[in-house]
Order: structure tokens, then sequence, then C-alpha cells
């Protein structure tokens, strides 16, 4: 088990505000266990040996750090805007980095051999140049100006459009993504990924939205979700190496991995390597 | 006909993918299951109170075992599923659903335990799962040898499709299928059927492409 390094020091997600009891939940963050519990109402973090950690309740989960975080947790002011639902989709565990967790999300190229018929569909497999960048100012990574032609977009959409993204990484595990809201042109839907890294290899993670859509129920909103994120599952199970590899000499990208690579570019510039292998096994 | 329906169970699944085989039009009620736990709401418990998905519901009958609803979707629209042709293929029709449930209390619940975080004893679990996989196996194989491809007889019948979801899923609960090549024809046969449809977890299977021709070099990847 590496050091938790840099990532140490950052926020992330442990739980659902909403399923917080006074029992509480055990679980893992980053090898170390946790509890995450109601106290007197509020939720509270503590660690194997009884030290209270950090709290703050965002987009309906319970963020928490083993370390002193040294800025905010990021913000979604999109996901302030009324008339926006606001999801929680629930856990998943999956067996693979915390990292590949993200670098998926990340990616387009699966829509059609994954999300067959529903996110992509054959032959409509190109994805088109699209725009990347680290943003110094804030310390994020955004993809934007993609394009995707999708048969079912969202639960709203009816029949195949072609679909604008905006990915934005804004965490070492967290990812948030921003496309087109099929129910009101000209907004975003916005989809989160907060993935909880349990070990190197084991994560929870916990998709969450802000969506648009007066018509549809909310459980259909979660199933959507959650039939999207199952079909990921166990192709991310089978991802080798286990680790996300930070060393370029192993793989070879195409134009559509422009988002991964900058992703791994930045996780390596700051040392968020817990998940990540730098040299090539 | 209401059937009360969650996307990610492998027991709903039975139900969805034979209505879908057998043209039977399903009018779905999606239970937010997980993470609502509206399944053991005060409205599902008057309807189920056992507390399970699935449930379905038509003129005056309310059925909650899967097994029990394929069994009623085949008198009602399909009885060659039934596999009643003879005292033989009739008892092992029984005998394959009742099967099933072993493999929805092992596999399926090493699923719910990895996936959904579902409370369970997970070694204990994978050991039951992977003797009933063993069993199954061995049956199929046996099948085969008899000219059979189906666990009743040389058709597929309500038993194959009420063991098909837990078993196609068991990777997802840390089974790998790779040991039992007999198993993976059985399924790669149920995927053919016309009017298949898929799960999270389980793919369609793809046209075969024409051979390439010479294979090249395989890259070969490391574990980490």
């Amino acid at each position: 088990m590496s050091d938790q390094g840099a990532m140490r020091d950052h926020w992330y997600p442990v739980g659902m505000t909403k399923q917080l009891t006074a029992g509480g939940r055990d679980t893992l963050l980053m090898g170390e266990p946790i509890r995450v519990y109601l106290d007197n109402g509020a939720p509270a973090v503590s660690d194997g040996t009884g030290r209270s950690l950090p709290v703050i309740d965002r987009f309906g989960h319970v963020w928490t750090s083993l370390g002193a975080p040294n800025r905010d947790l990021f913000t979604i002011p999109e996901a302030d805007q009324p008339g926006r639902r606001l999801v929680d989709v629930g856990v998943c565990r999956v067996r693979c980095s915390p990292l590949r967790a993200v670098e998926n999300f990340l990616d387009i190229a699966h829509f059609p051999f994954v999300h067959t018929d529903i996110l992509g569909s054959e032959p409509h497999t190109e994805v088109q140049r699209y725009e990347v960048e680290i943003r110094e100012d804030v310390d994020e990574v955004w993809a934007t100006k993609v394009k995707f032609y999708q048969p079912q977009a969202a639960k709203s959409a009816e029949g195949g459009i072609t679909t604008d993204y905006m990915y934005r990484v804004c965490a070492p595990t967290c990812s948030v993504l921003y496309k087109t809201c099929p129910p009101k042109p000209g907004e975003w839907d916005v989809i989160a990924l907060f993935v909880q890294p349990l070990t190197e290899t084991l994560c929870e993670v916990w998709p969450w939205m802000a969506l648009y859509d007066d018509a549809a129920e909310m459980t259909d909103l979660i199933h959507f979700q959650q039939m999207i994120f199952v079909q990921d599952r166990s192709v991310l199970e089978n991802q080798l190496p286990a680790l996300l590899p930070l060393d370029p000499g192993m793989e070879i990208p195409t134009r559509a991995d422009m988002t991964s690579i900058a992703y791994r570019r930045w996780l390596k510039r700051h040392g968020f390597t817990y998940g990540a292998q730098l040299v090539a096994a | 006909m209401i059937f009360y329906d969650y996307i990610l169970s492998p027991s709903c699944y039975r139900v969805r993918l034979f209505a879908a085989v057998i043209g039977r039009r399903l009018d779905l009620r999606a239970v937010d299951f997980h993470p609502g736990q509206e399944h053991r709401s005060d409205a599902m418990l008057a309807l189920n109170p056992a507390g399970t998905l699935p449930v379905l519901k038509d003129d005056g009958i309310v059925l909650t075992e899967s097994t029990a609803i394929l069994t009623y979707l085949a008198a009602h629209d399909a009885p060659a599923w039934l596999g009643d042709d003879t005292p033989v293929m009739r008892a092992r029709v029984a005998q394959w659903l009742a099967f099933a449930q072993r493999l929805t209390d092992s596999a399926g619940a090493a699923r719910a335990h990895d996936m959904l975080l579902a409370p369970g004893d997970i070694d204990a679990l994978r050991a039951e799962a992977t003797t009933a996989l063993r069993e199954l196996e061995a049956a199929l194989s046996a099948a085969r040898r008899r000219g059979e491809s189906f666990l009743a007889g040389n058709r597929p019948t309500i038993a194959d499709i009420a063991c098909f979801p837990h078993v196609a899923l068991a990777p997802d609960g840390g089974l790998p299928l790779d040991p039992y090549p007999s198993i993976r024809l059985w399924m790669r046969a149920l995927r053919g059927l016309e009017g298949f449809i898929e799960m999270p977890g389980i793919h369609r299977l793809h046209e075969l492409l024409p051979e390439p021709g010479p294979m090249p070099d395989v890259i070969r990847k490391e574990r980490a």
C-alpha cells in the first residue's frame, strides 16, 4: 500500500447525508477506518483512534479529510440554479482504483460499446476534436466543445441527438460533467461522480445529479444513472494494470483520450498517486 | 399486467427478459430499492409483506416470487416454455426453478454485498455459489453429451430463464465464470434468443465478424 501522499489533504465523499444514522457507517478512507455518523443531528466523522475529522455537508453527501485541507471543497454554481432536481443516486462499490473510476467517467469513446443504444451507438463512434486545458487559476482539468451523437442522451431525451459536453475534474477523485439538457435548450444538465477511495484498488462511487426534468419520476432518474454506471462497473473491474499508470511509456493514447492525458498529467504534477503507479510494472 | 421492478435486480430481470422473449408487454413501475428502500415502504409492504421485489399484479392476483411469475406468464402466453412434454422434462423444470433460489441466495447475495454494500459473510456466500455453479456446470456438460443445450431438454424453458441472470452476473460478486465452459456456451445460446434484452452487467451478443486473417502479435498487459 503506497503512501496517501498529497491526496491526504483533500476532501472525499464518505456517505449520503440522508442515510446517516446515530449508529453510523463504518467505512474506509485511503486504507484508514473511519465512522460517519449523526452527532446531535449533525454529520460527524471520526477516525480509528476516535479523532474527529473535518466535515462538510454539500451536494447531498458528507465530505471529510484525513489531513488538513488548505482550501474549501469545490462548488458547482449551476447546481444552485432554481428549478433543478437534485438526485442522490446512491452508492456502488467497485473493485478498481478510484482514479480509474474518474478516468472512465471522462471517456466518451466507450459510449457506443458499453452504453449501446443509450449514450452511443454504432456506427456513430467518432469522437470529434475537442479542447482540453488545465486551468491554472482554479487548478482544475477542463474539457470543452465535446460533441457526441447519442440515441438516448438522458431520461428526458426522445430520439437521437448530438449532445454537447463539458468535463471538469475539480478534486483528485471527483469529476463533474455538463451536458445538453434536452427539455431546456441553452442550459446544462449537471452530472457528478464523487469517488470515495477505500483502498488503492477499491472504491465506492456516489453519482449525483442536478437536472432540469419536470416530467420524469425521481426513481426513474435514479435508475437511469444506476443503469449507466453499472454498465461501466464490470469494465472497470477488469482493467489492467489495476493501478492507473502515470508513466506515459506503456500506453499509446489517441486524440479521443486528451482529457485522460490531462487528468493523468495533473495527478502526477500534484503527487496525487494513491491508486496510481508511477513506473510501468 | 403491472410489474414492480428494479433495474439492477437479477430477479426482476428474469421477468423482463422472459416477457421480452415471448412478446408480453408489462406495465413497469420502477421501485426505488436502492438507495430509497422503497420496497420496505408501507405501500409496498401492503402489496408484498415479504418486502421483496419483483411483484406482479394482474386481475386480482399478486405474485411475489419471480419463478411463479415466470410460470404465470408462460401459462398465459407461451405454454411451450413450461416444458411439460414428458414427466422427466416437467420434473427437471421444477428442479431447476428451485435451484434458481439457491443462486439468488448465494451468487445474488455475494453481488449485493460487493456492489450495494448488503450485509453478508462474503466468503461463505462465494463458497455456496461456487458449489452451485459447479453443479450447474456438471449438469450442462451432461446435457451436452445427451445432445441437449438447455437445462430441461433440447429447447429453453422458464428454468433456463430463471437460472441465467444470477449466473451471468456472478462476476459482479467476485465469482469468475472462466472455469465453466458449458455454462458459458449455455449463456451464449440464451443471449442468442430472439427478443433477448440486456440488463446492466449482461451484454448482448455482438455479431461475429469475419475471420481477420493471421493473428497479430498480442501485447500482453501485466497485472499491477
